[in-house]
């Protein structure tokens, strides 16, 4: 026992070697008024990095291998792609104009966006550029999600106040739902059985039931000292066991954590001014939030349901990505 | 004979398949626009001057929203555009619009014009008052068929006064034109430094008929010699001198009312809560900025828009009972939602305050407090108006 043996000096070579090559988990978040990313060290809970990008980026979402970063750039009416190992800008798709936030289809290939100005979602194949169709929705459309089973995609149109239904196998809108007024996100549950929606100015979440594009359940939300106008909902996210939902109440400066079994509010978190848009890291066990007014990032630790830190990052923060 | 048989019959399915299709005939409502504008003395500051077409365009703009919304509702929206240099014959082709069985209106009068189509058009119509500020009409003069979607003055100099006690500004001076637009809101003015701690330290009123272009730095001054003040309000609606008054008053204060920092129900400098959107839908329309008529003509189709499509009807009766319930809620792009005020009818908005380029407040301002909504701190309020009887509920009228 005098010396290591050879074999234990390898392999603690190869440890000290491959340590520093262990990518730590980053999020990365749009600066709308800034037009940059900041890159945040989830480890650390610092910005380790600031990267240039289109004007006014909101919307963003990672390529399913996590090897690009796609950016609504909604000033130079583009989507661009990211490639996240150099941070360049190795393409931009023919998004159509003004695109606000959209959403991948699980094979990786299709792009639904929503063009605010146009009252358009744009369906792009990401790998040869093409616009494969452009659907008729309602004025400013703005939320989008594709169900877990790529089945359905679903786009909220603001003025409108409606969940529009598109078919994928169709690119057709078949169905619509009316919720409470300027309808700004959809999530589906993991199961795609059931589909949250919130209303902004309606100050309601609507859990809608796939099956039958019905609504099942309205949530509302009432915080003390805070004026019911000012309670406008705008991200939601859901934990894949099925337990929580989050809400992100805007100028109230609050999260709702809602059971999303008995859909009873459990619990109100306050983070930073005008939070919109939530995403967890990669095992659920933090949630951050950006805050557009305050220009920060709260994170909120899932399983103690405490806001642990603020992070400060550019002028009005707005999507939100996660890479492990 | 077999196959003409089957013929028949397919014939006989086809059209029964059609007259399905004809069954769910798409939902038409026509709205009636008018707009007169009485022709006013010509100003000194005519630099200038206000769109010929603002309010319509805001309507067209409603429009064209709610038909990409129809769309999915099987509903269609038309505008009937009634525009005239003279206002008898403006009624007149109201009239003659109403009897080929438009029931909705959307106005942009003066409130003489205004009461005089209310009456004209009669109980079994809704007109929405795109056009007059006049608090009359809010107050004690209401029109039981009308309903306000532009802020009344009383509304922009609250929404100004709460502004004014939050920076602390207490001492105004008053400098009001010699039109009745002017007069009344000096009144208004008045009225809220009553009820926000405003001291009005000297009105005067403007007379002098020179050219401030060439003169403003050598009258100004003068004219706004006196005991010191916080700050100049001026009432000027028509944009006579108003203009001159920055940069030229005896003390170096800031100028606010018609002129200098406004209250008002729209700007182009609004762009939060999604307002870039529809600034930008509006620019593509209209091809110039959004103002507050044209925004108060859109939130009315906009109103409209929505009642349909929560009732089903366009019939105006229950229209205006359900706008005037706490059932309606409307997103306009202030950051909240809008209701109307079912004692006066008139549309409960945030009022934003600015500047030719910026945004610089928006009232109500924080730490207003009413038991109701805060909005409500803006313009009169229940126990301020006579007219809730006449908006009561139709079974109840």
């Amino acid at each position: 026992m005098k010396t290591l043996s050879r074999k234990a000096v390898l392999g603690l070579a190869c440890v000290l070697m491959l340590a520093p090559a262990v990518q730590a988990e980053v999020a990365y978040v749009s600066n709308e008024k800034d037009d940059t990313l900041s890159v945040i060290d989830l480890n650390s809970l610092e910005v380790i990095e600031t990267v240039d990008v289109g004007q006014r980026p909101r919307g963003i979402t990672l390529s399913k291998d996590g090897k690009k970063l796609f950016i609504c750039a909604s000033d130079s009416d583009t989507v661009q792609v990211m490639d996240l190992a150099s941070h360049r800008i190795i393409a931009n798709l023919p998004s159509g104009e003004d695109p606000e936030q959209f959403a991948l289809h699980p094979n990786n290939k299709l792009l639904y966006i929503a063009n605010e100005d146009d009252a358009l979602v744009t369906v792009v194949d990401v790998d040869n550029h093409e616009v494969l169709a452009q659907i008729d929705v309602g004025v400013e459309p703005e939320g989008m999600a594709v169900s877990p089973d790529g089945k359905w995609v679903v786009n909220t149109s603001e003025t409108t106040s409606m969940l529009h239904w598109i078919d994928t196998a169709t690119n057709e809108l078949v169905d619509n739902t009316l919720v409470d007024q300027r309808p700004r996100h959809v999530e589906f549950s993991r199961d795609a059985s059931t589909l949250w929606a919130s209303a902004e100015i309606g100050g309601s979440v609507a859990v809608v039931d796939v099956a039958t594009r019905k609504i099942v359940k309205k949530l509302t939300f009432e915080i003390r000292g805070v004026h019911p106008d000012k309670i406008q909902p705008v991200g939601v996210k859901l934990t894949s066991d099925g337990r929580y939902a989050f809400i992100a109440l805007g100028p109230a400066n609050h999260v709702a954590v809602v059971d999303a079994k008995t859909f009873e509010v459990l619990d109100y978190l306050l983070v930073g001014r005008r939070v919109w848009h939530l995403e967890f890291n990669s095992d659920e066990s933090r949630l951050l939030t950006t805050n557009g007014v305050s220009g920060d990032v709260s994170v909120i630790d899932v399983a103690d349901l405490k806001v642990i830190k603020s992070i400060k990052v550019g002028r009005y923060p707005w999507g939100l990505a996660v890479k492990s | 004979m077999k196959t003409p048989r089957l013929f028949k019959t397919c014939l006989l399915a086809l059209t029964l398949l059609g007259g399905a299709a004809q069954a769910s005939d798409p939902l038409s409502v026509e709205v009636g626009y008018l707009s007169y504008r009485p022709p006013t003395p010509p100003a000194l500051s005519n630099i200038l001057p206000e769109a010929r077409d603002t309010g319509l365009r805001g309507a067209e703009l409603g429009i064209a929203d709610s038909n990409t919304t129809g769309r999915f509702l099987n509903q269609r929206y038309q505008l009937q555009n009634l525009r005239g240099e003279d206002p008898e014959a403006l009624v007149q082709q109201a009239e003659a619009l109403k009897r080929s069985g438009v029931r909705l209106f959307v106005a942009d009068l003066p409130a003489p014009q205004l009461r005089a189509l209310s009456q004209r058009l009669g109980p079994d119509t809704l007109i929405f008052n795109a056009g007059s500020a006049d608090d009359a009409l809010r107050r004690e003069q209401c029109l039981a068929n009308v309903l306000h979607t532009l802020p009344s003055r009383a509304m922009l100099s609250d929404a100004l006064a709460q502004w004014l006690a939050a920076r602390q500004w207490r001492d105004w001076l008053l400098i009001v034109g010699d039109q009745p637009e002017d007069r009344a809101f000096a009144d208004a003015l008045h009225r809220s430094a009553g009820r926000f701690g405003g001291r009005i330290v000297d009105e005067k009123a403007w007379s002098f008929d020179t050219d401030l272009r060439r003169t403003a730095q050598k009258e100004m001054p003068l004219f706004t010699q006196g005991s010191d003040y916080d700050v100049v309000l001026v009432a000027d609606e028509r944009g006579d001198f108003g203009e001159y008054v920055l940069y030229n008053s005896w003390f170096p204060r800031p100028v606010a009312g018609t002129q200098g920092l406004t209250p008002v129900a729209w700007h182009r400098v609004v762009e939060q809560w999604g307002a870039a959107q529809l600034q930008s839908r509006f620019e593509t329309l209209a091809g110039r900025w959004m103002d507050s008529r044209d925004y108060a003509a859109w939130a009315a189709v906009r109103s409209i828009a929505e009642a349909v499509t929560q009732l089903g009807s366009a019939d105006p009766e229950p229209v205006r009972d359900f706008l005037l319930s706490d059932r309606f809620q409307l997103a306009a792009f202030k950051g909240r939602k809008l209701s109307y005020r079912p004692w006066s009818g008139q549309l409960r908005q945030p009022i934003p305050l600015v500047h030719p380029r910026a945004l610089v407040s928006q009232s109500p301002q924080e730490g207003i407090l009413h038991p109701n909504t805060d909005l409500d701190s803006l313009g009169f309020d229940a126990p301020e108006s006579q007219c809730a009887p006449l908006y009561a509920k139709g079974e109840e009228r």
